[in-house]
């Protein structure tokens, strides 16, 4: 690496042989015995550079208070696509049976490590603190094998009316991009918000609490 | 265990990393070398620490310790071998470690070369690097620890990101890091040379060769990125103008000025303060490639995801940019030019000049890369700027530079003589026309082709021009030719190195010229046993074939290439599909050549394999920007040998 010890001869000699490069005429005056300021608006002026840097820095920490990737999903306000699920532990649901219910309809996969691992306590959570207040809790297993899938729903105790969307369809109705995604859905079978990510105890209250005091 | 045996050594780490840099910068103020040596000592310890992090984390990799957050995350039971241990830089924490390593490596290296050298400069240099080294520390400890317990412990992980099952993943992130890290070498003398106020060029002269280090390793991230993302994305292209993509290519336009601006400080004592602000804002710019891809304030396909981990970022990029251009701004008086310009016809000119079209190219990169957000913040609309804006922008300034990139090297410093000019430019420029001519009549109408021609083959003939004349200097003084040309190139390595690697980035701009102007796609359905034909090349559908791998299950099918009946090859593009995704993943197959790649990409098909989809592209000259890349890696080789003509 660069051996060449400070301020002994110009770096390099151009190599041209054609034209030389002229050496600096001034080779001693050093950094150390510096000139003193000539001009007085340097003084302030030069306080310019770093300050300059100061509305970049609020525009970038704008930046976290949006999200990007937060497509507003077109379904929102729209009636929910009607369905009808084979459940895991036997026995069909179909969207039509809920009518008049808050619906909280999750999309997971015991691959979606570790979002759907924590989630799924809060929905078993959710579910019993309001299944006798008229909100169901719906667990669409997408992607994944039966097998895999059942152990989750074991590992978690999950209670609430589960099942498998072996063919896509239910993804596909509701434009599922990835898992997990929940829906809450008001009384009258609209949807009212798409989640992406995994559900807090904070989302998953205050959802459900609005959709409730609207009444039916 | 391994959870928190990791976590304990980043921890340690970082208090090493804060201790290292404290003692560094208490020794050079109060002149204290036995807390220097104690720095140092410091930072050795940090190296081995997060070496044995790393190695604990492969290791876990290893042994499917899904305990283990991170390793769950990217990683499932059939992951192969390699992209196991891969995986460990494949998502944001990982990429850390990786990175903090990578710093915590040039940071030994300078301790060995220059503890014993640069007295004033070393300490605070040291300090410098060890407070780089410490936020990443911190940033490992406290937002993005990849040691982390995840209960309960899943049976099997997610999976590591498919694209990333590549070699081009092995390859791309150590070279762009290697890059990226380099940059605080050079950042970190000047720092020093600012903090003592020795700021003359002393510090320029010791980091030129780091600053073509990193600068060559940035460049080689980039292409080796360029590379991936052709043969495995599945669009055809290797350039999108994506956000992430711009984060490494802004601090490479700047770095690339400060590579040439540095050269007119040594010669001509002028652009001190230039200086140090490119170099600022280069270190600053890999700081906000780092913040782009990991705050998820943009939205890119390459982005890892969000969490708090911004907000360290964007704390330190402020205390970097604050505090490096406060020093700057406190030090003004010392920055005076000891010259000035002479002449606008002069060589000095012509580097101001391609400094100010890179800045130029980098803030107009900027601007389109920040440019939603802004328009969000300010009129609330998202809105997306894509390739258009970006080419129509930067194409004009690239083929500036390439014109400067044949005048610079070879006219005069001061101010050019008529003859000076004369001697130099007149065979060139002549040349650059005719072949722009020529080519004209070959029948290519585009301007900006011809444009682009022209001036690559000028630039190419004032290389040719300077080499042929320094040889013949040479010969007449009785070498003969081979000795002759060999010991130009190595005696004046730092020259002609640099021509290599020009002549590297013209034959990419032919790569890139050649692969917008002529390539043709067509996306057709064929039944099997059907053919069709694009370009020079008859394309006949053979059949499909499914398969499972380990970690996924594979639709390939099978494509018989030929040319006037004779067969080149049987292609195999396939598609991928992992449980873990909504969408498959193409696996393209392509014949590369030198003037053109045959690239097929398979789409939908028939699930009893009747029939099938295929998007088909002839690419060419893209195999030149590979190329070119090996030329650019000759000649940064060259120039960062070590200077013969002391000895």
């Amino acid at each position: 690496m660069p051996a060449r010890p400070a301020g002994e001869g110009p770096a390099d000699v151009d190599s041209d042989a054609f034209e030389r490069a002229p050496t600096p005429s001034a080779r001693v005056p050093g950094p150390r015995n510096p000139k003193p300021s000539s001009e007085g608006s340097w003084r302030w002026t030069k306080w310019a550079i770093p300050l300059s840097v100061v509305p970049l820095l609020v525009l970038l920490a704008y930046g976290f208070r949006t999200d990007p990737r937060a497509i507003p999903s077109p379904l929102v306000g729209k009636p929910a696509a009607p369905f009808s699920i084979a459940l895991f532990d036997g026995g069909r649901l179909s969207l039509d049976d809920l009518k008049g219910k808050v619906v909280v309809l999750n999309f997971w996969a015991s691959w979606c490590v570790p979002a759907c691992y924590d989630e799924a306590p809060v929905l078993e959570r959710g579910w019993r603190t309001y299944k006798d207040r008229d909100v169901v809790v719906v667990g669409v297993d997408i992607q994944d094998t039966e097998e895999a899938a059942r152990k989750f729903i074991r590992q978690f105790a999950l209670s609430f009316p589960n099942g498998p969307d072996p063919t896509g369809k239910i993804s596909v109705d509701y434009g599922v991009y990835g898992v997990p995604e929940t829906f809450f859905i008001d009384r009258a079978g609209r949807i009212r918000k798409k989640h992406v990510g995994a559900v807090t105890e904070a989302v998953f209250t205050g959802e459900v609490e609005r959709l409730l005091k609207e009444g039916s | 265990m391994i959870p928190e045996i990791g976590y304990a050594m980043t921890a340690v780490a970082l208090g090493l990393a804060l201790y290292g840099s404290g003692a560094a910068a208490i020794g050079a103020r109060w002149h204290r070398p036995a807390l220097i040596q104690s720095s140092q000592h410091a930072a050795l310890g940090v190296f081995v620490l997060i070496l044995a992090a790393m190695i604990l984390l492969v290791y876990a990799f290893l042994t499917f310790d899904f305990s283990v957050r991170y390793v769950a995350m990217n990683t499932n039971r059939g992951t192969p071998f390699y992209y196991r241990i891969t995986a460990l830089w494949g998502a944001l924490e990982g990429s850390i470690i990786l990175w903090s390593w990578m710093l915590s490596i040039y940071t030994l290296l300078v301790i060995l070369r220059y503890r014993s050298r640069h007295p004033e400069f070393y300490p605070w240099v040291l300090s410098v690097m060890l407070g780089v080294l410490a936020f990443f520390l911190l940033v490992m400890t406290v937002p993005a620890p990849p040691f982390q317990r995840l209960t309960p412990i899943p049976p099997d992980g997610r999976g590591l990101n498919p694209l990333l099952e590549d070699t081009g993943m092995i390859t791309h992130p150590v070279a762009l890091y290697l890059g990226f890290t380099g940059f605080t070498v050079p950042f970190a003398f000047a720092m020093a040379a600012l903090i003592t106020g020795r700021t003359g060029d002393e510090w320029i002269t010791v980091t030129r060769r780091w600053t073509i280090v990193a600068w060559y390793f940035l460049s080689l991230g980039l292409l080796i990125g360029g590379w991936w993302s052709y043969h495995v994305l599945g669009w055809g292209g290797y350039w999108a103008w994506d956000p992430v993509e711009n984060a490494a290519f802004m601090p490479w336009l700047t770095g690339t000025a400060f590579l040439h601006s540095v050269m007119i400080q040594e010669r001509r004592r002028i652009l001190k303060l230039w200086n140090l602000t490119l170099i600022i804002l280069t270190f600053g710019l890999t700081l906000f490639g780092t913040f782009l891809t990991r705050s998820g304030i943009l939205s890119s396909v390459h982005s890892f995801t969000q969490g708090t981990i911004g907000a360290f970022f964007l704390g330190f990029i402020a205390l970097i940019l604050l505090g490096a251009f406060g020093l700057v701004a406190a030090r003004g008086d010392r920055l005076k030019a000891q010259g000035e310009l002479d002449s606008i016809l002069s060589r000095e000119s012509a580097f101001l000049l391609n400094n100010l079209m890179l800045v130029a190219a980098a803030f107009t990169v900027f601007f389109g890369t920040i440019f939603p957000l802004l328009s969000e913040a300010v009129r609330g609309v998202k809105v997306s700027v894509g390739a258009p804006f970006f080419n129509l922008v930067n194409i004009p300034i690239f083929l500036a530079l390439i014109f400067l990139m044949g005048v610079g090297p070879l006219i005069a410093w001061r101010r050019a003589s008529r003859e000076n000019l004369r001697r130099n430019f007149l065979w060139p420029v002549g040349l650059g026309i005719v072949a722009a001519g020529a080519f004209r009549m070959l029948g290519v109408a585009h301007t900006l082709a011809l444009l682009c021609f022209g001036l690559v083959v000028f630039v190419t003939a004032t290389i040719v021009l300077d080499f042929y004349r320094a040889t013949r200097a040479r010969l007449r003084s009785g070498e003969r030719l081979l000795p002759a040309m060999g010991g130009l190139l190595v005696r004046q390595n730092r020259r002609y190195g640099g021509f290599v690697v020009h002549l590297g980035i013209l034959v990419i701009a032919l790569g890139v010229l050649g692969s917008n102007a002529w390539s043709i796609q067509t996306e057709t359905t064929l039944r099997r046993g059907e053919a069709f034909q694009i370009g020079r090349y008859h394309v006949r559908f053979d059949g499909l074939a499914a398969s499972e791998e380990s970690n996924h299950f594979k639709v390939t099918g099978t494509f018989t290439v030929a040319n006037d009946g004779r067969v080149l090859a049987v292609m195999q593009p396939a598609k991928k599909f992992y449980p873990q995704e909504q969408t498959p993943i193409a696996y393209v197959d392509y014949l590369m050549g030198l003037r053109e790649d045959l690239y097929l990409v398979l789409g939908d098909f028939a699930r009893d394999g009747s029939q099938a989809t295929i998007k088909v592209q002839v690419n060419r000259l893209v195999t030149l920007i590979w190329l070119g890349g090996l030329v650019l890696t000759l000649g940064a080789g060259l120039a960062i040998l070590p200077d013969r003509r002391k000895a």
